[in-house]
């Protein structure tokens, strides 16, 4: 039968340079490179762009291009949809894909701009003056009063101190391997921050990392047990998750090996089935009974997170959770990551964080309930001035998945989905995932929120402003540029040159 | 150790539990109080009247025994140790329930057992002496659900990809989703300790129970959703 696609991929290797090591061969998951009659082949129908071959060549001889070859040029059937319809009539199989829509959606962060000091409020030094980036994440006390003897006592809510408003985000272990798991955890444990286990239970090995530890209860609950609920600083709900909002997950079996199932408890090879809804949550009130039963289940020590896609009605729904007894609402926009999604929904569902996060600060606002929650955002958060805008858009702090795993190796070929990821970290294959070493990864997510830490507060400095505190929900320092009335108002902010 | 629960929120409660001390505690005149049992270790909870939604939510080292009925998401996500219910059950009773027993001495609601799991030789059990509602099993992934009563609703392990669900009967359910299958003479050696538990835990003569015929749920495959994707990078 003949394979309407072609390949999207060329693999140039330049033969003057190639010393026929056989490197590519080897670390090439997919297959790409062969050996035949003392020369190097390749099939490029194989290569997903990930750029391992590239990276390890000794000799730089490799190098991976678009391919130039290509169908009648048309903007409304573009190659891409093409090469989907072909794919689908093929396998009559539903489209799956990985990481963050690729689509050209608006990103409001690029729209917006930040403000800086000049003569009459001058800007800080950060390398001088002391610059506070401590971030507090929970409800707010509501009442002070005082004890008998005359203290005042202070009503006391559980609370997450970190030293960066900066967290990792939920990434499951079962879509993620070990070492990079591993990673995480030790970064944030350097960092005075938190990783977040995802909702594929924890690994025995990293209960230890419990200070800097979120742990995820999701519709199928796995790994989820009295011990696991005390083995995390805080746990998080997840309703949904911004690249596929209103569906649930299916782990492959080919992901599920002995660790996996051990973790999560179902049997070796199986799919692990995240259903769309928790079955026990068709209302605020549901929701509320999970989270006041997590909270009996552990004394009402932990602050317990609700993490929610941006989708359209965004701000009554953030407005119901922090009325069910929720300490931190996540948000996770559309652009978000993800390890495996369906296609039509990664690229088509849901709403980009920025205009989320606005609509959601607005309301609980409005509503004079903003002081009950704590707002994480997420879903493509890309730098450190993605952080910035997000805090003074109205958040307390940002999850990062995408840029954390940028700092493992990935190279954002979007093949998640298959569990070949030649960079050891969307794999459950031993021999790709010893290519991630825990160490070297911690060090490098290190480096980045530490780099972030210092870009976040020269930026604040530039403001004038020396506490983060003093930048949250501060719409007034940002301006946009090139949007319209409409979303000036959702964004609530002023135009560039207002 | 006695506690009154006339007039106490839940939230009191369950502190007055967890502060007894001791192992054995009594509650009486419950009248819909939420999560007791969760977060409790190494104790046995008596209850009398009516015990609220999320009663055992990730139970761990314990054991409960209610006389009288229970509401909504009993033993949800439960661990170990075991619920014993001398009467009905409302819904989503045992959802991604990982160990322990759970005896029913009536019927359940809809969603009973759903997500269930296990692994190894840690496998949650949940026995109905009376009948379940639909959706009994849904996405099932370990453990086994014995039904006494015989009558199952609809859409019966929907999902299911792991575990084993027991109904007794003369006839097979009808109405079952194409993955599971059905076998038709079971082999009660597996479930015969567990009725013979049922009997004497709600006093019950069980000889005819473990004579009786029952049909076995198992998945067909552990890969349900494989073909309904094509793999690509997009």
């Amino acid at each position: 039968m003949i394979d309407y696609e072609y390949p999207e991929y060329e693999v140039v290797r330049d033969e003057r340079r190639c010393t026929v090591c056989r490197l590519c061969e080897k670390q090439c998951a997919f297959s790409v490179h062969g050996f035949a009659d003392g020369r190097m082949t390749a099939d490029p129908a194989q290569c997903v762009n990930c750029h391992r071959c590239v990276a390890v060549c000794p000799t730089h001889a490799l190098k991976i291009v678009k391919s130039d070859h290509c169908f009648k040029p048309s903007v409304n059937f573009t190659a891409d949809l093409m090469h989907d319809v072909y794919a689908q009539a093929a396998t009559g199989g539903v489209l799956l894909s990985s990481m963050g829509t690729p689509k050209n959606y608006p990103v409001y962060f690029d729209k917006l701009l930040v403000n800086a000091s000049q003569v009459t409020n001058p800007p800080i030094d950060p390398l001088r003056e002391p610059m506070e980036i401590r971030t507090f994440l929970g409800a707010k006390s509501e009442t002070i009063g005082y004890d008998e003897a005359g203290k005042i006592c202070v009503e006391r809510k559980p609370t997450l101190t970190l030293d960066t408003p900066i967290l990792f985000s939920a990434m499951s272990y079962g879509s993620i391997s070990k070492n990079a798991h591993e990673a995480l955890a030790r970064a944030a444990a350097e960092l005075g921050t938190f990783y977040n286990t995802g909702e594929g239970g924890l690994h025995q090995d990293f209960y230890r990392f419990k200070d800097n530890t979120i742990v995820q209860v999701a519709s199928g609950r796995f790994g989820v047990h009295a011990d696991y609920l005390e083995a995390g600083t805080a746990i998080e709900i997840k309703i949904g998750q911004g690249a596929k909002p209103g569906i649930g997950g299916h782990l492959p079996g080919a992901k599920i090996g002995e660790d996996v199932s051990k973790t999560r408890m179902i049997p070796r090879g199986t799919d692990a089935i995240s259903p769309a809804p928790h079955h026990d949550i068709y209302s605020i009130e549901d929701l509320r009974q999970l989270v006041y039963s997590l909270k009996e289940a552990t004394d009402y020590k932990k602050p317990i997170i609700v993490k929610i896609a941006a989708v359209h009605n965004i701000a009554a729904i953030a407005s119901g959770i922090a009325r069910s007894g929720a300490d931190i609402i996540a948000i996770d926009g559309m652009r978000g990551g993800t390890g495996a999604a369906p296609t039509r929904i990664r690229d088509n569902v849901g709403i980009p964080i920025e205009l989320a996060l606005a609509a959601v600060d607005s309301r609980l606002r409005e509503e004079g309930i903003r002081n009950r929650c704590s707002l994480v955002v997420g879903g493509s958060i890309r730098s450190s001035a993605d952080v910035v805008k997000a805090l003074a858009l109205g958040a307390d702090a940002c999850y990062i998945g995408t840029a954390a795993l940028l700092a493992l190796g990935c190279h954002l070929c979007r093949s998640c989905h298959t569990g070949k990821c030649n960079w050891g970290i969307a794999t459950q294959n031993p021999e790709l995932v010893k290519r991630l070493d825990p160490a070297e990864g911690a060090r490098r997510l290190v480096n980045l929120v530490t780099a972030w830490n210092r870009e976040i507060k020269e930026m604040m400095g530039g403001m004038g402003i020396n506490s983060i505190e003093a930048l949250k929900g501060n719409r007034l320092m940002l301006r946009a540029i090139g949007v319209t009335e409409k979303e000036l108002e959702i964004l609530g902010v002023k135009h560039a040159g207002e | 150790m006695q506690i009154d629960a006339q007039g106490l929120d839940f939230e009191t409660l369950n502190r007055k539990i967890k502060e007894t001390a001791g192992g054995a505690v009594s509650v009486s005149n419950l009248l819909g109080q939420r999560y007791i049992g969760s977060g409790v270790r190494n104790k046995k909870l008596t209850l009398s009247g009516i015990p609220g939604n999320a009663l055992g939510a990730y139970l761990h080292t314990c054991e409960i025994v209610v006389h009288g009925n229970v509401q909504d998401a009993v033993g949800d996500t439960m661990n170990d140790g075991r619920i014993v219910v001398h009467g009905n059950a409302g819904d989503a009773l045992g959802y991604a329930m990982r160990g322990g027993e759970i005896f029913i001495r009536g019927n359940v609601g809809y969603r009973a057992g759903i997500h269930m799991k296990a692994y190894g030789d840690v496998v949650p059990k949940i026995v109905i002496g009376g009948n379940a509602g639909d959706f009994l099993g849904e996405y099932q992934a370990g453990g086994v659900i014995v039904v006494l009563g015989g009558q199952i609703g609809h859409f019966t392990a929907t999902g299911m990809h792991g575990g084993k669900i027991y109904v007794r009967g003369e006839k097979a359910p009808a109405d079952l989703p194409p993955q599971v299958s059905v076998t038709e003479h079971a082999d009660v050696a597996e479930i015969a300790p567990l009725i013979e538990t049922f009997g004497k835990l709600f006093s019950v003569d069980v000889a005819t129970l473990l004579t009786d015929r029952y049909f076995l749920l198992t998945p067909s495959q552990a890969n349900p959703y494989h073909a309904l994707y094509c793999n690509r990078s997009l």
